[in-house]
């Protein structure tokens, strides 16, 4: 038979990391530290309110940005904590999750050709989807500076044929996040190079060390940058499938027409426990936090003290520490611990080349687990002398 | 609250040295924070909370609370006449509150016979009790912030994912 499916498909990197996945799936009683969600369920009140939406029989299509009240809720809340402010009627659109945002985004500025920049390691659909929009991804590597993204970096990749770059902090995979000043010097080469800016921010809220900075709270970034956000990681809702992209108008009209035809609007009970979430789930946020901080600060010590060397992560639930002591491959390494001791974890390869020798740990699992799992590790580490 | 308290407060078992990992603290520090709350009176004890539900425990098969309304005496208010009621080892807890009663009794005996009894013979005819009002408790369904129902380990979400 014809191969049916398009050449640009074809050509796609399947992730090469199914296979684990699937091994990982395979498998019982697995201590894992491999999932990139909250281990909290979404706060009683806010899934009271997608209920008592159900009973009332709101079941209906929404506007296509979205109901209004998300979007005034989204605006007061950017209003309240980061002095960032957006009309809820032409600057924000609600979206399936910061995913279809950066799906938006990316086909609504790539003319065919386009660069993208995306400093690896990263969250893993950033590239796909830029090729998928017929846009040329140019990754950068920046495993040689803390796995942050530099101005050095950034100015070295920038040519006539760059479009935008993709910001993502706190980072998945790293837990790295940046300080104002030095988002300040990332900026001013975007805007005197006129490189425009997709920042998904979906980790905002998960920030320990310092204030987390809106990247278009900067000086001169509100109309050079999409701001992507969402309510999966923060309060606890990945499956509600509910983000917001905040923008010039032009940019949000542009996403908007994709959206009205691709997807139409977001489920309404997601969209009304959203709602919710930001009138009455501050609390819930604030505490998760706390919560995470404590397994964070341990996992680092622990981790550390197994030789398993990490930095401390800044944000998010994810620590990236080097596995090159064991003479391992990223790959081999989480294999093996799998097999021999039932701990499953991420390969740093997932999320780029130059995460070989790291492996993603989640520390999103209750502290029993935690403890358990580093038990194994040791273990693990132990018969590897 | 001190973060230290609240660690302690979900978790008893939550020793010093993790502790000390979870606030970037000296593990002495904490120790000593642990020991000065303990002296104060600040932790008073450690213990399981138990699902009695589960457990099969002939000395306290039944539980109630009971409404009692007393006379307050003069000087001493409600505090002597608590302190003789909480002091029965029948009583599982005693707090003073506001409304239409003083004082709400938890008391838990074998069955509902020596529960009654404990009420007429012990505590109504105390005296400054002016009358009582007993409520078996049927099912507890939340305790001091614990659901009581043993919830497997949280396989909802996929094992892994990016």
């Amino acid at each position: 038979m014809k191969n049916i499916v398009s050449k640009k498909v074809q050509i796609m990197q399947p992730s090469g990391i199914r296979v684990f996945f699937d091994l990982v799936l395979g498998m019982r009683d697995v201590i894992s530290l491999g999932v990139g969600e909250p281990d909290f369920v979404t706060p009683w009140q806010i899934r009271e309110a997608g209920i008592y939406s159900l009973e009332e029989g709101f079941t209906s299509y929404t506007s296509n940005k979205g109901l209004y009240k998300l979007r005034l809720g989204v605006c007061r809340h950017l209003k309240d904590k980061y002095a960032l402010e957006y009309c809820p009627d032409e600057e924000i659109l609600i979206t399936v999750g910061v995913s279809e945002g950066v799906d938006l985004a990316m086909r609504a500025i790539i003319n065919p050709g386009d660069k993208i920049i995306v400093p690896l390691p990263s969250y893993v659909s950033y590239g796909p989807v830029v090729e998928l929009a017929g846009g040329v991804p140019v990754y950068i590597d920046t495993s040689g500076s803390g796995f942050k993204l530099t101005p050095e970096l950034l100015r070295k990749n920038i040519d006539s044929r760059t479009k935008a770059v993709v910001l993502n902090y706190p980072v998945n995979p790293t837990g790295v996040s940046y300080r104002r000043r030095e988002l300040e010097d990332i900026n001013k080469i975007l805007l005197n190079k006129g490189v425009f800016c997709i920042t998904d921010e979906v980790y905002g809220d998960l920030t320990y060390d310092f204030n987390h900075t809106a990247f278009p709270t900067l000086p001169g970034a509100r109309k050079n940058t999409v701001y992507l956000n969402g309510f999966s990681k923060s309060f606890a809702m990945t499956g509600w499938r509910v983000g917001f992209a905040c923008g010039p108008k032009e940019i949000i009209a542009a996403m908007t027409k994709i959206h009205q035809y691709t997807i139409m609007c977001v489920p309404i009970t997601g969209q009304m426990a959203a709602a919710e979430a930001l009138a009455s789930g501050r609390k819930s946020v604030e505490q998760m936090k706390r919560e995470y901080n404590r397994r964070r600060l341990f996992m680092v010590e622990e981790l550390n003290s197994l030789g398993l060397k990490c930095s401390c992560p800044q944000g998010a639930f994810y620590i990236f520490p080097s596995i090159k002591n064991s003479g391992l491959s990223s790959m081999e390494f989480s294999r093996r611990l799998l097999k021999e001791q039932k701990v499953a974890v991420v390969p740093g390869t997932a999320f780029g080349p130059c995460g070989e020798g790291y492996i993603r740990i989640s520390y999103a699992s209750s502290f029993d687990n935690l403890k358990e799992a580093l038990a194994r590790i040791r273990k693990f580490l132990e018969k590897r002398g | 609250m001190d973060e230290i308290l609240e660690i302690l407060e979900k978790d008893g078992r939550a020793s010093a040295e993790d502790i000390a990992k979870m606030l970037r603290k000296d593990a002495g520090e904490v120790k000593k924070a642990i020991k000065k709350y303990e002296k104060e009176g600040a932790i008073l004890k450690y213990k399981a909370v138990i699902n009695r539900d589960l457990i099969r425990d002939e000395d306290f098969e039944v539980r109630a609370l009971i409404e009692v309304n007393i006379v307050p005496q003069k000087d001493l208010g409600f505090d002597k006449i608590a302190e003789r009621i909480y002091s029965f080892p029948e009583v599982t807890s005693c707090y003073l509150i506001s409304g239409t009663y003083d004082l709400l009794v938890v008391v838990a005996g074998k069955n509902l016979h020596t529960v009654s009894n404990f009420v007429a013979e012990k505590l109504s005819c105390l005296e400054h009790v002016r009358g009582t009002a007993t409520h078996f408790l049927l099912k507890k369904y939340k305790e001091d912030g614990v659901i009581l129902k043993h919830k497997s380990e949280n396989n909802k979400r996929i094992a892994i994912s990016y």
